[in-house]
This record gives C-alpha cells, structure tokens and sequence, in this order.
C-alpha cells in the first residue's frame, strides 16, 4: 500500500520522499510531513477514533508511522482541567487547562513527539537516537529509547537543573554536557547529525518528531466536545508546539470533524528569552536572536527553528504574545498551584502568567474558550522555587506543642 | 591568512563535493562573496533577492553565531572558521 505521508519543504512547497532529513535541498527551509487528505478521509472517522484507548495513538492515521507499527507504551491521553478558582478570579467563564505535566512516560508533551520520532527512527534503521536538549525532551529520549533498546545519547547545555540531568540518567542514557546555550548545543547537533549515522529527533528526525505535538491538539479538540477553542495560549521555545496544534486543528475541520473556526493562538515566552514575543510586540518582519537569561530554562532557546513560522501564525490568527519576568513566573507557578492544583514547571508558569496578562489586557474575552497548555511537570524544576518555601518548623509528637505550635500561627495570621 | 569556510552536506553538490574551502578574506561578507564567486550556483542559496542572508541560513563564525558579532562586518583572523548551517532544527 502507498504511504499517505510524505516530506514538504514549508516554503517553496517541494516534495521530498520520506527520509530522515530535516530541510529541503532546495531553498534550505524545514520540511515538515504532509498527508493525502483524501486517503485519510477513507481511513477513518472520529467514530472509530472515539472507540480506542484515550492515547495519542487513538490519532494513529494522523501521524507519520510505518505500516505494521505497534506502539510500544501508552502515551498522551492527558487530562483538559476545566478551571475553577483561577478564571474567576481572573474573570474569564471558560478557562481550561492541558495538562502535559502529568504526561506519561516522562511528565511533558516531549513524550508524544519522541514517540512518533522513534517509530521513524527505527524505520530508517538508526541503532543510534539522542538529542540537542533543555531537559525534558532528553529525559523523554532516554525513557522510551530505553524502553525500546536503542543506544541513546543526548546533547545538553551544561548548566542544565539538576532534576532534569537525574531524570535523563536514571534511565542509562549517555549524557553529552556542552560548554555553552542551548543554541550552541543545537548547532553542534545539526554538525553531528551531518557527520555520523545517528537518529537525532529534533535535528535530522525533526519533520516526523514534530508531527507528535499536533496530538496535543487533537486531544484538545475531542476534550471540548469535538469543537475548537476561541484561544490557545502556547508556551514558546523553538517555536514548533504552537504550530502543531494550529495543525491540528486545521485538519480535523478540514475532515469536517470540527466546525472550522479562527482560533486565535497566543505565544507566552520568559522575558529572559522572548525573541518571538520581541518581534510580535515591536511588529518586526523577523526575530532577532537572544541569548538566554531566564530559570525557563526548557523554553531558554534564543534562536528558535519556528520563530518564523510562530511569528507568521500569531498574526494571521489575530492572537498575540507576551512575555513575563522570572519573579511573575514564580508567581504564577504558585498561583497556579494554589487555585488549580496543579504543579507546573517553570514554563507552565510562564504560559499561566501571560494567559492572565492577556486577559488583563483584554486581549482574551471573558465568554471566549480558552486553552492554557501546560506542557512539563513542577516536579522537574524545583530548584527554581525551592528558596521561596523555607522548611517549617518541627515540633515534638506531643498534642501540647502541636497546640502551641496553632496557637502561635493563629496569632502570626491574626497580627498579619 | 588563511580562513576556512566549513560546507554542510547539503551545500556540497554546489561547491564541486569540497567540505572546505580556503579563503583569505578579512570580513565574514567577503567571506561569503569569495565562496560565491568561486561556486556561482550556491549564490542564490546564499542570499535572497534583497541580497540578505537567507532566513534559513546560519552563519558562526567559529562558535558564535554572527548575528551576535558584528553580523556580515565581523572581522575575520588567521586560522578562523566560517561555519554555514542550513535551517538550524531543535527545539
């Protein structure tokens, strides 16, 4: 049976055979995986979908995998949290979380798009995976390149949380720290990946990794009823996840499984790294590259493969981005803590604190759906926010000091 | 002075299958003039039709990406490295 998928250069539209290759030998652009619509219309339906497990494979025809794949481990399938104290504190009625910091195997939407990335890797015969990464796509590397027996190396900057180099190595992954930014890292990797017969996911692998994000997307869309969002608000790094879930949602209207409507997405992006909300505030016809300087430390990528692509996407939606500062992160990871329970990652600070500026600037309605994409786990990042929750103090295991101990923090809250 | 400009993979059907090429040049823009001069076909891969790098087109000149340097106007010494990289991935 013919593929149904193929390579396509996303600025001159040439076509390639698939291949592990990342950008198109004619004018340089990325190349991304394009599908015949019409075959996939004949292949399924959001009936058939909706019957299989609640997993990013229930998307199956929608992704770039070999014929006769079997997947190997449930991955996706993450709850959209409806929320119920932050939007009415920020007075917006349809507010919603995706919540990817509970994402199996390894706690951030990473996991879907090494999945799809490894079916190609294996499909192309690589012995060898690794990555250029901020963390967690390293430690989703390492948890499903182990699960599937490949030789896994990844590429990290050096100065990288100490959480997020644990959680690579505890699965037995060969860990490469480089002396400088993600970007240098990034650079060395597009090197290598010219040089050595290596599955690299996000460099030579990239068009079929970033085809896992749109389940993201479809997820979305199936959570809220089959219907899309008025808003989607995306954390920013390299620029790919916003434009996966545009993706999405492109197709299932496209396949008559949603009615078509202008979802307006919205960037977040640190202050300390914000070269794509930069160009959209100052209305610049393209980014300039950063170097980063912000405890975002997964979206401190100061020259981003999307950028362009980002730009391109907040404009013609009509939607914006922001950028907040690293105590505003910190504050938001509290705040959404506190009101959603749920436990972000600097990045989901980021994405929760730009989603309330937003708001505030009236830039997203009060009646408008609303979609937050939470993409990585607090667990991850504790380092960031350790100093703003001093150890309380301990007391005897006696009811007489657990009394006094009450007592005293009854009059500090009266005194405050 | 001896400059190398270092070719990806992709660029070398342009330049005759060659990874290196020798430059004397003082500035990375001469850099890149010299490379085009010696393998027109990989002019318009180079530049656009504003005659700007191309968007998708990095430039380091040694670690550094120029855009951080002086970008075109970076001074080039003996024995740097000019390193052109195709839509850099990642991310």
């Amino acid at each position: 049976m013919k593929e149904i998928y193929f390579l396509r250069c996303r600025e001159c539209g040439k076509t390639f055979p698939n291949q592990p290759q990342s950008y198109c030998e004619e004018c340089f652009a990325p190349l991304e995986v394009s599908y015949d619509y019409e075959a996939l219309r004949q292949t399924t339906s959001r009936e058939a979908v909706s019957r299989r497990a609640f997993n990013m494979w229930r998307y199956a025809e929608f992704l770039p995998l070999p014929q006769g794949f079997t997947a190997s481990q449930p991955i996706g399938g993450t709850p959209l949290v409806k929320s119920r104290k932050l939007g009415l504190h920020l007075g917006v009625k349809n507010l919603f979380f995706k919540n990817d910091a509970v994402c199996f195997p390894s706690l951030s939407f990473k996991d879907r798009v090494v999945a799809t990335a490894l079916a190609a890797a294996r499909r192309f015969g690589f012995e060898t995976i690794g990555c250029s990464s901020t963390g967690n796509l390293a430690n989703a590397v390492a948890a499903q390149g182990a699960q599937q027996g490949f030789d896994t190396c990844v590429f990290i900057p050096a100065d990288l949380e100490a959480a997020k180099i644990l959680n690579t190595a505890v699965y037995g992954a060969r860990i490469v720290r480089i002396n400088g930014n993600y970007d240098h890292v990034n650079r060395l990797c597009t090197q290598i990946a010219d040089k050595f017969r290596w599955g690299l996911v996000n460099v030579n692998l990239r068009p079929y990794y970033a085809e896992g994000s749109k389940t993201h997307g479809y997820e979305i869309a199936e959570q809220l009823g089959w219907e899309l969002p008025d808003n989607v608000v995306v954390p920013m790094a390299g620029g790919s996840l916003i434009g996966k879930i545009a993706k999405a949602f492109a197709e299932l209207a496209h396949l008559g499984w949603v009615e078509p409507k202008q979802v307006k997405f919205f960037g977040a992006q640190a202050t300390g790294c914000s070269p794509i909300a930069d160009a959209v505030k100052r209305e610049l016809p393209r980014f300039t590259p950063q170097k980063p300087n912000t405890i975002a430390r997964s979206l401190a990528i100061g020259n981003p493969a999307d950028g362009p692509f980002a730009l391109r996407l907040i404009r013609e939606s009509g939607g914006w981005a922001e950028d907040i500062s690293d105590p505003e992160i910190i504050d938001s990871i509290k705040l959404l803590a506190q009101t959603e329970g749920i436990f972000a990652e600097t990045a989901g600070g980021v994405t929760a604190g730009v989603a309330a500026k937003l708001i505030q600037q009236g830039r997203i309605g009060n009646d408008e759906t609303t979609v937050v994409c939470i993409t990585g786990n607090g667990l991850k990042t504790t380092d960031a926010i350790a100093a703003h929750f001093p150890a309380t103090e301990v007391i005897e295991p006696k009811l007489d000091a657990f009394e006094a101990l009450l007592q005293e923090q009854l009059k500090d809250s009266i005194q405050v | 002075m001896a400059i190398t400009i270092e070719i990806p993979t992709a660029f070398r059907r342009f330049t005759e299958g060659s990874p290196k090429v020798d430059t004397g040049a003082t500035t990375v823009a001469e850099a890149l003039n010299d490379l085009t001069a010696k393998f027109p076909a990989l002019s318009r891969h180079v530049r656009d039709e504003q005659g700007q790098i191309r968007q998708f087109l990095n430039v380091y000149l040694n670690e550094e990406d120029i855009r951080f340097l002086n970008g075109e106007s970076s001074p080039l010494k003996d024995g740097d490295r000019v390193l052109l990289v195709p839509s850099i991935a990642g991310g």
